[in-house]
């Protein structure tokens, strides 16, 4: 297992993050990306974190958020992740253009490379083997992304040589 | 590859094969090997095309022109003259009055070549997207210093009214009126959103709009802004996009260095400011509220409506939410006129619309064309034929939440009327081309798949609706299906696009629905052979059952 971030560098990374975005209830969604892809995931002690600072800002105006508010919004988007995630994250785009133009021969080919069902974690924490929806690539699919990088016209013979660029 | 420079038509209905259309058709493949355009112009047979009394009809692409009735002696002067030469032969034109509605819009389009005509990507690729001065210099700005100095805002949102522009995010509601509800609605401060979300399968459109063109959205809307008296803006743009996302914050930057952004914008009394906002992965937060949910830091689900944000937008407050294609589309109109606009495109649909195209053709990509071009022209022509000579199956229109549309049906012109007409979505633009290897049960479990994990989960019909449909397409696709689920399907599919609350339930069924239109007979393949006519589907050997 990675080392669990601790909860004092939480708290530090989100009063850094909050002081840089602002402190109000519509700087959520940008403050949790913030978090997400500096730690690679949100972790549940952060939500606190964040409640504790918008009440502080906005306890005048008698704003009330509730941390099932911000859980509320942290696990309702696809970029988010409430847990901790390999080292390198593949994203497969698994709708129908890709699907269309071959991606059901390179998905398979990734599963069995990596020896992963879609949504699982490798035991050396080294591989996450996600499913996107589209992004917005089409004309070059089927595409899967490592991390921030893009893999367009994906063959199933191309797969072995992509993963191997990864450490 | 061949490049096809032109298409011919021929009608081969009972009543044109009874009239010698067969020797037609031949005749137009032997003129048009002796002139030596073999390579060039294709020649194929199509079903009625309406026109009693003119048969047999021949139509010649891209040009629109339908000629009839024609005979074997008319065909070497159609090919000289219009093949050959390049001119339409008006003595043999038919009469139009009788046209089936399929294709009767083509009167519109007479003489207009449906070359590719930009408006709204003019500048995409042309000019440093980094540049104010470079987009200046092609004629930026032009509209918003005439709207500011010339117009009053009632005269900006007539003009985009008499533009006839409607909504390119899918649903094709009128911009102007749109406008003019939310200027006419009391209440303040009002906001105008530009919905950058864009998240339907296939479709890219907004995003080479925002990487190539940024300021043309902010200059857009600075005008929305000025027509409906809004001080802010807000730019949705998803999270997958980080490269349109540094464009757009680059742009504002330079346009409120430049006094095209901020306070007293070209020295006058009017202010407008504008912010960024990237979305974090979630397909529902293309659907108006849902995004304005989302801006507002709260999970992205649809509110009820009535009220509409016309009325009760971002914070409550009266707000235009408009696709960035839209957008894109406005400084062209305000600058050159609402009937230099309306000159473009089909009479109901105005103006240009951009389309990708994808799938099993030889190019894929975006283009921008004027409204009523057919699938035939967007497969021939742009997507330069069908990838290793396959057969054209079927074309999903809109992307996944779009119709499916049969091989049959691809003289269907690309419009918001006649698409109307024809049952058939232009949604936003995406056409996934799929040739004779697709299996359409396999094609309808992914569509599926896809909205049973974006369905937000707000209400029942969606909710339970999206997961049971794959379900059950799954079984099938297995060969575990049953021929009650046709009904059962039947059933849902109605239940969900009556009484969702928005348009991901209310259209996420359209596929399925279009499959078991056109191609039953490939389902029941599925259900009672237990076999997969492409040979996709895993299918299991059945235990005996009894």
């Amino acid at each position: 297992m990675e080392p669990e971030v601790k909860d004092l560098d939480i708290a530090s990374l989100v009063t850094k993050v909050m002081d840089e975005l602002g402190s109000t209830r519509d700087a959520v969604i940008p403050i949790l990306s913030e978090i997400n892809r500096a730690l690679g995931y949100i972790p549940a002690a952060a939500l606190p974190e964040i409640r504790r600072h918008i009440q502080a800002q906005q306890k005048q105006e008698g704003v009330f958020v509730a941390d099932s508010h911000l859980y509320s919004a942290a696990s309702f988007y696809q970029m988010f992740s409430l847990e901790p995630l390999g080292r390198h994250v593949i994203r497969f785009c698994e709708s129908a253009p890709c699907h269309v133009e071959g991606g059901r021969e390179v998905f398979d080919t990734l599963q069995r490379e990596l020896g992963l069902q879609p949504g699982e974690t490798s035991a050396d924490r080294k591989w996450s083997l996600l499913t996107t929806s589209c992004i917005g690539v089409c004309s070059v699919g089927p595409v899967f992304l490592v991390d921030d990088d893009l893999y367009g016209n994906v063959t199933p013979e191309r797969v072995p040589e992509i993963l191997a660029k990864y450490q | 590859m061949k490049i096809i420079r032109s298409m011919v038509l021929v009608s081969a209905d009972d009543e044109s094969l009874a009239r010698g259309a067969q020797d037609v058709f031949h005749a137009f493949l032997e003129e048009i090997d002796e002139f030596g355009l073999s390579d060039q112009i294709t020649v194929t047979t199509i079903r009625d095309a309406g026109m009693h009394g003119e048969k047999p009809t021949v139509i010649v692409y891209p040009d629109a022109a339908v000629y009839g009735p024609v005979t074997v002696e008319d065909v070497h002067t159609i090919v000289e003259e219009h093949l050959h030469k390049g001119n339409i032969v008006p003595g043999l034109l038919a009469m139009m009055r009788e046209m089936a509605p399929e294709i009767g819009w083509m009167r519109g389009r007479r003489g207009a070549l449906p070359v590719q005509k930009r408006i709204v990507l003019e500048r995409a690729g042309v000019v440093n997207p980094a540049s104010i001065e470079d987009y200046i210099l092609y004629d930026g700005y032009q509209a918003l210093g005439k709207a500011l100095t010339k117009m009053t805002p009632a005269e900006v949102i007539a003009e985009v009214e008499k533009s006839g522009l409607q909504g390119r995010g899918g649903a094709g509601f009128p911009t102007g009126r749109k406008w003019s509800f939310v200027a006419a609605t009391p209440g303040s401060p009002k906001y105008v959103i530009c919905n950058a979300d864009e998240s339907e399968p296939g479709t890219f459109k907004d995003r080479l709009i925002i990487e190539g063109d940024p300021f043309s959205i902010i200059e857009a809307m600075t005008i929305a802004g000025y027509a409906i008296n809004a001080h802010e803006g807000f730019i949705y743009i998803r999270g997958e996009y980080p490269l349109a996302y540094k464009r757009i914050e680059h742009a504002i930057a330079e346009a409120e260095k430049h006094g095209m952004l901020g306070e007293h914008i070209f020295g006058t009394d009017f202010s407008f400011h504008i912010h960024p906002h990237a979305g974090a992965g979630a397909y529902i937060c293309g659907e108006e509220t849902a995004l304005i949910e989302s801006l507002e830091g709260k999970r992205g689900m649809p509110r009820a409506r009535p009220p509409y944000p016309t009325t009760y937008g971002l914070y409550g407050k009266p707000t235009v939410v408009n696709n960035v294609e839209t957008l894109a589309s406005m400084p062209a109109i305000i600058r050159n006129g609402a009937m230099w606009y309306r000159e473009v495109g089909s009479p109901k649909s105005t103006g240009t619309k951009v389309y990708t195209i994808l799938g099993n053709v030889n190019f894929t990509g975006v283009i921008e064309a004027p409204m009523g071009i057919t699938l035939r022209e967007v497969i021939d022509i742009y997507g330069k034929g069908m990838k290793n000579d396959k057969a054209l199956k079927l074309v999903q229109t809109g992307g996944s939440s779009g119709t499916i549309v049969p091989a049959s049906l691809q003289d269907t012109p690309l419009d918001f009327d006649a698409f109307r007409n024809a049952g058939v979505s232009l949604g936003s633009g995406a056409l996934l081309v799929c040739d004779e290897d697709t299996c359409v049960v396999d094609l309808a479990k992914v569509i599926l798949r896809f909205f049973r994990n974006e369905c937000c989960g707000k209400c029942t019909p969606c909710r339970i609706g999206t997961l049971r449909l794959y379900e059950i397409i799954s079984q099938i696709s297995e060969g575990r299906g049953s021929l009650d689920d046709f009904d059962l399907m039947q059933k849902i599919s109605e239940a969900m696009s009556e009484v969702s609350n928005c348009g991901l339930g209310q259209t996420a069924a359209t596929a399925l629905r279009d499959i078991l239109k056109y191609f039953r007979a490939e389902v029941e393949a599925h259900i009672v052979d237990h076999v997969c006519p492409t040979g996709v589907c895993p299918i299991k050997e059945l235990a005996a059952v009894a």
